[in-house]
């Protein structure tokens, strides 16, 4: 009896503790970056190596670095989701291959992304320290993610429509046109959330393949600063950028909240219709 | 595009053709992997071909310039933070997936479960630099510099923790509700039930998360460069300032050359294939959990 009373004062203790972790982060986050917000910070570009001015050009470079990330990753992960789903059975040496191929890709360091970017995209082909390359490697990193929930959202799609859709004599290309995509577009949809998630939070995948410049990029072959990249250096490599870098993360913080929870909420809806449909 | 074709039981022309496009793609994206490991034994081959490797074991001390590349202080500092995060997060975690399945009213349960989905959306560098003004600091007023192998292990905890609970609430959610009714049925208190039929049920689950937990660990790198002080040296204690192999990786890819740059790219190789491994591990477990 008294194992039991310990165990669930132990277990309330621990959620507690997480709790005000977590409170505390933000509201530390909250107390010091909201007095730097403004619109001016958002529309200036940074001066004196960070310390004072706005981060107007690392918002466009992170937008861009991100944009070219997931329409490099989108079009393959929905091929590759199609094919796990649609095109082969799951218990197929190719499936499984490529599953397995996968699972490894989500568990390798960011750190080795970086390396990987460094070697093949910014040298190999030349592309150089460019938002290009950095695009390109959180591509590679997002890759898992997107594919994983596309096929699960096709998967879970009924069998009914398959079945409707072949006795009525549509060809395969045309059931997943008109049936099977449009059943699993949330899911797609959050995938591609996830991704993109997944690459405005990334930081080390980026030192050594978009760069650090802070300019506002003409092109996509500039080097550019991604915000995460910003934040690590206003509080490593620049003394008294702290409150710009606060201001950052709260910015960046904010804008993965907003993405993650559109996604959390798309699969929600789905899964409710789903539901009280099938 | 033809919406209709004669013969039901075999692909179209056109779906024949689309497969392959498909299985195209799909092997590219499968391709990825290799690429990587390819570019990083491409990269690491002139340091490993040219010298054995026990040379990173044996070395003096990691001074590149003079060839002397030791990385047993980095793998040391590695492997302890990586441990102590997992002994901090592995059980708040574990505490954390029963709170939400056994002890907390539903609705609290959930505002609790998107508390910590929203833990695990925060950027590591974010964490970083909250370790670095905030958790540096007051580790500081302990034992001076502050940042340290202590710091680190604290900002890993709190990085790898909504893994660990989001994979247990996952394997807590997946035992059978008659395994729960019939420990109910015997009259066990609600901790008897845990002790005895939820966590032995769940157990593969929970140590698939686990190793993935540690994989993350393992290959964080902005999170622990920012707060552990990144003096190359063999820890004595928990206030030394350790670094680790990937903080070493971002800090000296930026200048490093020739064999320097081999070197980095073999730590990288090691990292990788501490990964795969756990990775390979993890699965193992998941693949017995579902044909126990």
């Amino acid at each position: 009896m008294l194992k039991n009373r310990l165990a669930t004062v132990l277990i309330w203790l621990s959620a507690a503790l997480i709790c005000a972790v977590f409170v505390c982060l933000l509201a530390d986050m909250l107390r010091n970056g909201l007095p730097r917000l403004s619109w001016s910070f958002l529309s200036q570009a940074p001066s004196d190596a960070g310390r004072a001015g706005g981060i107007a050009p690392i918002i466009v470079s992170t937008g861009l670095i991100v944009l070219v990330a997931v329409s490099a990753a989108a079009p393959l992960s929905l091929a590759t989701a199609i094919l796990l789903s649609e095109f082969s059975s799951p218990n197929s040496r190719f499936c499984q291959v490529i599953e397995r191929s996968l699972e490894v890709l989500a568990g390798v360091p960011s750190i080795v992304f970086g390396l990987f970017g460094n070697a093949f995209f910014c040298i190999y082909l030349g592309l150089g320290f460019s938002i290009l390359s950095g695009g390109l490697t959180l591509a590679c990193m997002a890759l898992p993610i997107m594919i994983n929930t596309a096929t699960v959202g096709l998967r879970s799609a009924p069998d009914d429509y398959r079945l409707c859709a072949a006795a009525l004599g549509m060809s395969r290309g045309a059931a997943l046109l008109h049936l099977l995509l449009p059943a699993a577009a949330p899911a797609i949809i959050a995938g591609l959330m996830l991704g993109i998630a997944r690459a405005g939070a990334e930081t080390a995948a980026l030192i050594f393949t978009s760069g650090y410049v802070d300019r506002m990029p003409d092109t996509l072959m500039d080097s550019g600063r991604a915000l995460s990249v910003h934040i690590y250096d206003l509080a490593m490599n620049v003394a008294g950028g702290d409150a710009n870098a606060y201001a950052s993360a709260l910015v960046l913080v904010v804008l993965l909240l907003i993405i993650n929870s559109l996604a959390s909420s798309l699969t929600q809806h789905w899964l409710r219709n789903r539901i009280m449909t099938s | 595009m033809t919406l209709s074709k004669r013969n039901i039981l075999s692909l179209s022309l056109t779906d024949k053709r689309l497969a392959r496009l498909l299985g195209g793609c799909a092997l590219l994206a499968a391709l990825v992997v290799v690429l990587i490991l390819g570019f990083l034994l491409g990269e690491s081959w002139p340091v490993l071909h040219h010298a054995p490797l026990t040379h990173f074991f044996t070395d003096a001390s990691w001074h590149p310039t003079q060839h002397l590349y030791n990385v047993m202080p980095m793998l040391t500092a590695t492997l302890l933070s990586s441990l102590g995060a997992l002994l901090l997060a592995g059980p708040l975690g574990i505490a954390s997936g029963l709170f939400m399945h056994y002890y907390a009213p539903p609705r609290l349960a959930g505002v609790y479960r998107r508390l910590i989905e929203l833990l695990a959306g925060i950027p590591s560098v974010v964490y970083g630099f909250w370790g670095l003004v905030t958790l540096a600091p007051l580790v500081g007023r302990l034992h001076p510099p502050g940042v340290s192998l202590l710091t680190a292990i604290l900002v890993l905890a709190l990085m790898v923790l909504p893994t660990v609970a989001l994979i247990a609430d996952a394997a807590l959610a997946a035992i059978p509700a008659a395994y729960l009714r019939g420990a109910a049925a015997l009259g066990l208190s609600r901790w008897g039930m845990i002790a005895g039929v939820a966590l032995p049920a769940a157990r593969t689950g929970l140590v698939s998360g686990l190793l993935l937990a540690t994989g993350r660990a393992l290959g964080e790198t902005m999170a622990v460069l920012m707060v552990a002080g990144n003096a190359v040296q063999q820890p004595h204690s928990l206030f030394d300032s350790v670094r680790t192999l990937t903080a070493n990786i971002a800090l000296e890819m930026a200048y490093a050359m020739g064999d320097h740059r081999a070197a980095l790219f073999v730590s990288g190789l090691a990292l990788m294939l501490l990964v795969l491994i756990l990775v390979g591990m993890a699965d193992v477990f998941q693949r017995k959990a579902t044909y126990a």
